[in-house]
C-alpha cells in the first residue's frame, strides 16, 4: 500500500503527458489545479517553474477570468496554518526550480462563485514575469483523490 | 556523599520505573501512543453546533462512533482541501478494514459557509463527511474545547483569510481525544494511528 502509495505520488509530481509551457529562459512544467466543490469560492493553482538562464526573474503577477488571482505561500506557526499573500510574488533564481506545490506556494483563485473547477476543464491565465514578460497558459484541473493514492473509481470527488 | 548521590538517583531511577509500572498497565493505549502533547486528554469538552443539514446536535449524539474532527473553512483552497482529502482517503482505508469512522468537518467560516456551501463541499470529499456550522459563539465554544486556534479577520474584504490549527482530532465514543493527526501525516499514517486505537478499545 505505501509503495502504491509513493508511485501514486511519483506520478503525480512527473507530467504525464506534455504539458509544458516556454519563454526565453523559463519553463512551466504541469500547471494544473484540483477540482472543487460546485458552490466553491476558492480554488489552488500549482505548476513547477525553472528558469535555465543565468539572471534570476520573478513570476509577480497571475491574471485570470477570476476577480482574484493572487501569488500565496503557506506558513505554518505550531499547528496554526496561515495562507499569506506574496505581493512581491516569486523569485526564480538561475538554475533554479520553484514548485508551487499543494502545502506551499499556490495560486489562489477567488471569488469562483458558480464557475467551479471541473475535472477536464482548463483554466486559462497569464503568467506575468518581470524579465520573460507574459506567459498565457492553462492549468488543467484534476481530481484530489489521486493525492491519496486511491482508485479514481473507488473514490470520486464529482458529486 | 557520592554514595548517597547514586543511591539518591537509585532509589529516584525506581521510583520512575515503579511509576511507569503503575500507570502504564492503565493506560489501554499506551502502544498506539505517538503525541506527547500535555493535556490531550481534557480537550473534547461539550459543545452544540448545527449540522450541515440545519439540524441542532451536541457531542454526546455526535460521539456515538469513533471520528475524525477537523476545523476549517471552505474558502480555503489548499490546506483544508488536502487534510479533508487525508483524512477521507484514511476513512475509506479503515472502511476496507470493516471499522467504521465518522469523518467530521467544523467550519470556522459560519458568515460565509452556509448550510449548502457547507454541505456540497463536504459532499465533494466524501459521502459521510458531516458539515458542522453554528452561531460564532458556538463554534468558538467547540474550537476552545478542542484547543483549536483560528483568527477571522474583521474586514470588509470578502476574500479574506482564516488562519487556524490544522490537527484532526481522533475522538473516541463519549467525546474522548485519544490523538491528533498532523498535517504531515499521509492517509495510511492516519489510518494507522486510527486503527491501533479502535483494535485497543475495550
Amino acid at each position: 500500500m505505501r509503495f502504491a502509495l509513493l508511485a501514486a505520488l511519483a506520478l503525480l509530481t512527473t507530467p504525464v503527458s506534455a504539458h509544458d509551457y516556454k519563454i526565453g529562459d523559463l519553463s512551466v512544467d504541469h500547471p494544473f489545479a484540483y477540482e472543487t466543490a460546485k458552490t466553491a469560492m476558492a480554488g489552488g493553482g500549482y505548476m513547477e517553474i525553472t528558469n535555465t538562464g543565468d539572471v534570476a526573474d520573478r513570476l509577480i503577477a497571475v491574471e485570470g477570468d477570476y476577480p482574484r488571482v493572487e501569488i500565496h505561500t503557506m506558513e505554518m506557526d505550531g499547528d496554526v496554518a496561515k495562507m499569506v499573500h506574496l505581493p512581491d510574488g516569486l523569485e526564480i533564481g538561475p538554475g533554479e526550480t520553484v514548485s508551487l506545490a499543494p502545502g506551499g506556494f499556490h495560486v489562489m483563485f477567488m471569488g469562483l462563485n458558480g464557475r467551479p473547477f471541473v475535472d477536464g476543464d482548463t483554466i486559462p491565465v497569464t503568467l506575468v514575469f518581470e524579465n520573460a514578460g507574459r506567459l498565457e497558459i492553462e492549468f488543467s484541473v484534476e481530481p484530489r483523490a489521486a493525492e491519496g493514492g486511491m482508485d479514481h473509481s473507488k473514490h470520486n470527488m464529482n458529486n | 556523599m557520592r554514595i548517597y548521590e547514586i543511591a539518591g538517583a537509585a532509589f529516584l531511577a525506581g521510583g520512575l520505573v515503579a511509576a511507569g509500572l503503575t500507570i502504564l498497565p492503565s493506560d489501554p493505549y499506551r502502544d498506539c501512543r505517538t503525541e506527547r502533547i500535555a493535556g490531550l486528554d481534557e480537550l473534547g469538552g461539550p459543545f452544540a453546533l448545527m449540522t450541515e443539514t440545519g439540524a441542532l446536535i451536541t457531542d454526546a449524539k455526535l460521539f456515538e462512533r469513533p471520528a475524525l474532527v477537523y476545523f476549517g473553512y471552505t474558502f480555503c483552497p489548499d490546506i483544508c482541501p488536502l487534510d479533508n482529502g487525508r483524512n477521507a482517503v484514511a476513512v475509506d482505508i479503515l472502511a476496507e478494514q470493516g471499522v467504521d469512522v465518522q469523518p467530521v468537518f467544523v467550519s470556522l467560516d459560519p458568515k460565509r459557509d452556509t448550510l449548502e456551501r457547507l454541505a456540497d463541499y463536504t459532499d465533494a470529499f466524501h459521502d459521510d463527511l458531516l458539515g458542522l456550522t453554528g452561531r460564532p459563539d458556538q463554534i468558538a465554544g467547540a474550537a476552545k474545547a478542542y484547543g483549536v486556534l483560528y483568527d477571522v479577520p474583521e474586514t470588509d474584504d470578502e476574500f479574506y483569510l482564516v488562519d487556524h490549527s490544522t490537527h484532526t482530532y481522533i475522538v473516541m465514543p463519549g467525546n474522548r481525544v485519544v490523538d491528533i493527526i498532523r498535517r504531515e501525516d499521509g492517509p495510511e499514517d492516519a489510518a494507522r494511528k486510527v486503527g491501533c486505537y479502535l483494535s485497543n478499545s475495550a
